[in-house]
């Protein structure tokens, strides 16, 4: 009894936390329709703060918390409304989406690069000197007890806040109409800047009394908020009391799982997905309102010709024939993620690009073809691949059945939360037997990876692997362009632009959503292989939800709707950083915020950069002159260097000089006639509408 | 033989009844028009017909089989096919491939590109078939709508205001068209505030008003209905 009473308040004091947080979350996502992933980081990020002023520089515990709270926090709530989220506030739903994630994955890299993560750093309860306080037989911890305080003094001051005070009545109107508000009288930015201050402010404080009771570490501090994601669905994302319902639901289950479950070698893992789980659950269970309201703009699906088509896989195995001739061995096992990881994010375009379907576990699915292939394909037999792909795409599916009921920000949840469960509880159980089958996954450990056998030959080098990922990557974008140009890829496209019309036209939507759901989580299988192949041993950590989460990014800044994205997004995510590195081995955790900071560039380009490098290229590649001049200097460039004539920066550098300087040349030749006039009124009928048109118009409008 | 059939149809919205008992009955090879000023629930019907929205009670028949509780793609594949009044367009798929897209999901996918090509011939849409339907001015928006719907080769077509922003030589080729379709035998529902096409293609006209079937008609009988007058006029 005594046992679970004590479990109980430990459980009601990180409710009280959660609920401190999901509060900050509602308010914010209410007031300004945006969902913050990075709210946790928020938190953690003061987490480390607060440490630093008071342990690291030693300063008193009251000045740091005036600090942090009043000064830092409200500074950095601002900061990003103003640089972050205003820019997208016009665009969709999944670019304010993506900007939070941009800004989650850039605030773990900036905490690491500041502080060691290798340091320990423990943080002392608040008044941890004290004797605990005894409730007959109970006995609560001045830190706990300071904790509840402060959660039932949020609920009062933000129900004073909003039901008492001007600010509060203009961000309940921003609640109930976004658009109406401003008639109302009152201003909608002002509600907006109010709850980003207070949003951040709720963070920082359940950061700061969470801190003390785990470990201060960027990751799994901004995880924690899974929890308090978990409490803000039960509240639905609105009602605030709901939330602190949820919270104290969560902190229980978490606590009493700490306490009760059965010691076996399978469980541990439980208790730490267990709030993942919760997630996924609430998200089922709680109807949520259909997210409607068209987004004001959807990035171009460009239908690739067969020729381009060809020449561009052609493109993608020449350079990785040419990497693979010049690297040194760890090279090759760096430079080779540019196609693995590239086939990983290509699986992101049928999914996200045509489909719409915002999934955060990409890279899970690539780590369940790892395994796969690890276990399976230990001797290189190739239906060990066509395995890997299989078991991928059959999870893949078993996710699609719940995010059937999900959409937008609730699915990209769910997938986060699908990709936390397999990162904590699944990937970590030791092999087990089902119908005499011995199922292993990452065995607690990790798990070796060899190379297929193809033709009789053993491909095991990692130039060999190059080759291999870089024609997996190549017939990769090949299917997904065959893909655009198919049934099932126009039927995807259609289910995206209006589910309405598709379903009312007779279209399925539990087949389709499936079944892409399956085929993009092969590809990434495939990848996944791929990358365990060339790493030769995987671990569960590499294919986490914080580690997918770059990937994720930098192929939405590539544009999610291009073929060309897999090599794209492979060769931004691997190549700057690691040549940086190469370069200055100091810019190491620089280095790390660069697909964040391209995240948040992502309001000023979304269409993608791919299309735009496309039609930037494209004369180049029309051009019967410089085309052939470009490969012969390509060749002998490549001689010179395979010959160790000259180095590789000379080989690298001069090369993109030259094919930047001869696509300039052929711009120009290429020059356009002037085409035939088109009247007015015909612009966007009798020719395609360009986006100068607008500004045009508006000009000649302006003339009279 | 009824095409389509709806009884008893009743939605609320909160405390507010969009649709009260509602009931109407589409034939085969007639247009029956479906008028009332804006909020009288008309565009709720629709979704209620073709399975977009449950209502709390009544009943959906098609062809003489009951789907009220079947998924629109399932009434889809049973002949029924809608436009919307708030275009609902492929916006990333071109003209052509949005009703390419409905016409792999119909009865003749074999015939796909075939079908697609004479609907296209049909509504005067061949030169825009490569454009992007968001590039469109709306009145030729709803033109596409009404040709991806034809090209699943409905037997019931739901038309939710086809002809506003149509001038007067577009809305005749328009009302040709629907004079063509029930000669085929298909059953047409048209929602229209343009009374003059109402009064031109309608066998019939249903005339909705706060959620309730106020009259039921010929045209020419409508037209001169006291309590329609009312509505309107206390509308106006
Ligand atoms: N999704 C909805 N939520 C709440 N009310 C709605 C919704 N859709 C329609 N309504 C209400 O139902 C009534 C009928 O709307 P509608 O069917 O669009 O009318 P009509 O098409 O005849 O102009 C209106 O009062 C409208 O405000
Ligand atoms: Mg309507």
């Amino acid at each position: 009894m005594d046992q679970f009473l004590t479990f109980g308040i430990v459980g009601l004091s990180t409710a009280a936390i959660y609920a401190v947080i999901g509060s900050g979350l509602v308010l914010t996502y209410t007031t300004t329709g945006v969902f913050n992933f990075a709210h946790g980081a928020a938190g953690m990020l003061s987490a480390f703060m607060y440490w630093q002023l008071t342990v690291g520089w030693g300063w008193p515990v009251p000045v740091a918390l005036v600090v942090v709270l009043l000064v830092l926090a409200p500074g950095f709530g601002l900061l990003v409304e103003r640089f972050v989220l205003r820019p997208v506030q016009a665009l969709g739903e999944a670019e304010r989406l993506v900007m939070t994630v941009a800004l989650l994955s850039g605030l773990i890299a900036t905490a690491r690069w500041i502080w060691d993560p290798n340091v320990a750093r423990p943080l002392p309860m608040f008044f941890a000197a004290r004797k605990p306080i005894h409730l007959g037989p109970a006995v609560i911890t001045w830190h706990q007890a300071i904790t509840m305080a402060v959660a039932v003094a949020v609920a009062i001051g933000l129900r004073i806040l909003l039901y008492r005070t001007r600010a509060g009545a203009e961000m309940r109107a921003a609640v109930d109409d976004r658009a109406l508000v401003g008639l109302t009288g009152a201003d909608p930015v002002r509600a907006g800047r109010v709850s980003w201050i207070l949003g951040t402010q709720l963070a920082a404080i359940g950061g700061i009394l969470i801190a003390p009771t785990v470990t201060l570490d960027a990751a799994q501090l901004s995880l924690l908020i899974v929890s308090a994601y978990t409490a803000a669905v039960f509240g639905r994302l609105r009602s605030l009391p709901l939330t602190f319902l949820g919270a104290v639901v969560v902190g229980c289950m978490e606590s009493y799982l700490t306490g009760y479950l059965p010691q076996n070698e399978y469980l541990p893992g439980l208790r730490l997905a267990a709030p993942a789980f919760l997630l996924f659950l609430a998200l089922l269970v709680f109807p949520h309102r259909r997210l409607r309201g068209r987004e004001r703009r959807l990035a171009r699906v460009p239908v690739p010709t067969a020729r381009g088509t060809l020449v561009f896989a052609a493109v993608v195995i020449a350079f990785g024939a040419v990497l693979a001739s010049l690297l040194g061995e760890a090279d090759l096992i760096t430079y080779g993620a540019i196609f693995s990881l590239g086939v990983v994010a290509l699986s992101y375009v049928p999914l996200a690009g045509y489909a719409g379907q915002v999934s955060l576990c990409q890279l899970s699915m690539a780590g369940i073809g790892a395994v796969v292939w690890g276990h399976l394909g230990a001797h290189g037999q190739l239906w060990a691949l066509g395995a890997a792909i299989l078991v991928s795409a059959a999870a893949g599916a078993l996710v699609a059945l719940p995010a059937l009921r999900l959409s937008g920000v609730y699915l990209a949840l769910g997938t986060a939360a699908f990709a936390v469960i397999l990162d904590r509880w699944i990937f970590g159980i030791p092999a087990f037997h089902v119908f005499g089958l011995r199922i292993a996954l990452f065995d607690q450990g990790s798990v070796d990876v060899s190379g297929p056998r193809l033709f009789g030959l053993r491909l095991d080098s990692g130039r060999e692997l190059m080759v291999f990922a870089a024609v997996c990557l190549a017939l990769a974008s090949i299917g997904v362009a065959a893909l655009r140009r198919s049934r099932f890829g126009r039927r995807l496209i259609a289910l995206r632009d209006s589910e309405a019309a598709y379903a009312t036209l007779g279209g399925n939507l539990l087949v389709a959503k499936v079944a892409v759901f399956a085929l993009a989580s092969g590809i990434a299988g495939l990848g996944g292989a791929l990358y365990g192949m060339q790493q030769r041993t995987v671990t569960a950590d590499q294919f986490s939800l914080i580690a997918g989460l770059p990937i994720f990014l930098v192929a939405v800044v590539g544009g999610l709707g291009a073929v060309g994205n897999g090599l794209f997004a492979g060769t931004a995510f691997v190549a700057p950083t690691n040549a940086l590195i190469a370069i200055a081995p100091g810019t190491a955790n620089l280095v790390a915020l660069l697909p964040g900071l391209a995240g948040v560039g992502l309001g000023h380009n979304p269409d993608g950069i791919v299309s735009r490098f496309r039609r930037q290229w494209e004369p180049l590649a029309r051009d019967r002159i410089a085309l052939p001049i470009l490969l012969c200097v390509l060749a002998l460039a490549w001689a010179l260097r395979f010959t160790d004539v000259i180095n590789d920066w000379t080989y690298y550098g001069g090369s993109l000089v030259i094919a930047a300087a001869l696509r300039a040349w052929a711009s120009a030749r290429q020059a356009e006639p002037a085409e035939p006039e088109i009247p007015v009124e015909w612009w966007g009928l009798r020719r395609a509408w360009r986006p100068e048109d607008e500004e045009v118009l508006a000009r000649g409008v302006a003339a009279g | 033989m009824a095409s389509l059939q709806v009884s008893g149809v009743t939605v609320s919205f909160g405390g507010n009844r969009a649709l009260d008992g509602v009931a109407l009955t589409a034939e085969a090879g007639r247009v029956t028009g479906l008028i009332g000023p804006n909020g009288a629930g008309k565009s709720t019907l629709f979704d209620v017909a073709s399975g977009l929205r449950r209502p709390s009670s009544g009943q959906v028949r098609l062809d003489g089989r009951d789907v009220t509780r079947a998924r629109p793609s399932a009434r889809a594949r049973h002949g029924l096919a809608r436009t919307f009044q708030r275009l609902e367009l492929f916006g990333r798929l071109s003209v052509r491939d949005n009703l390419l897209v409905a016409a792999e999901l119909g009865p003749e996918r074999r015939r796909a590109d075939r079908i697609v090509t004479e609907i296209l011939h049909r509504l005067e849409l061949t030169d825009l078939a490569d454009t992007s339907p968001d590039a469109l001015p709306t009145g030729v928006g709803r033109l596409v709508e009404v040709g991806r719907a034809l090209a699943i080769r409905p037997k019931v077509l739901l038309l939710d205001e086809p002809a506003a922003g149509q001038d007067v030589e577009e809305t005749e080729r328009f009302a040709e068209l629907l004079r063509a379709l029930t000669d085929d035998g298909t059953a047409v529902v048209l929602v229209e505030h343009d009374m003059s096409l109402v009064m031109a293609v309608c066998d019939e006209v249903y005339v909705l008003d706060l959620g309730k079937i106020i009259a039921v008609g010929p045209p020419e009988v409508i037209r001169s209905d006291e309590t329609v007058l009312a509505a309107y006029l206390g509308d106006a």
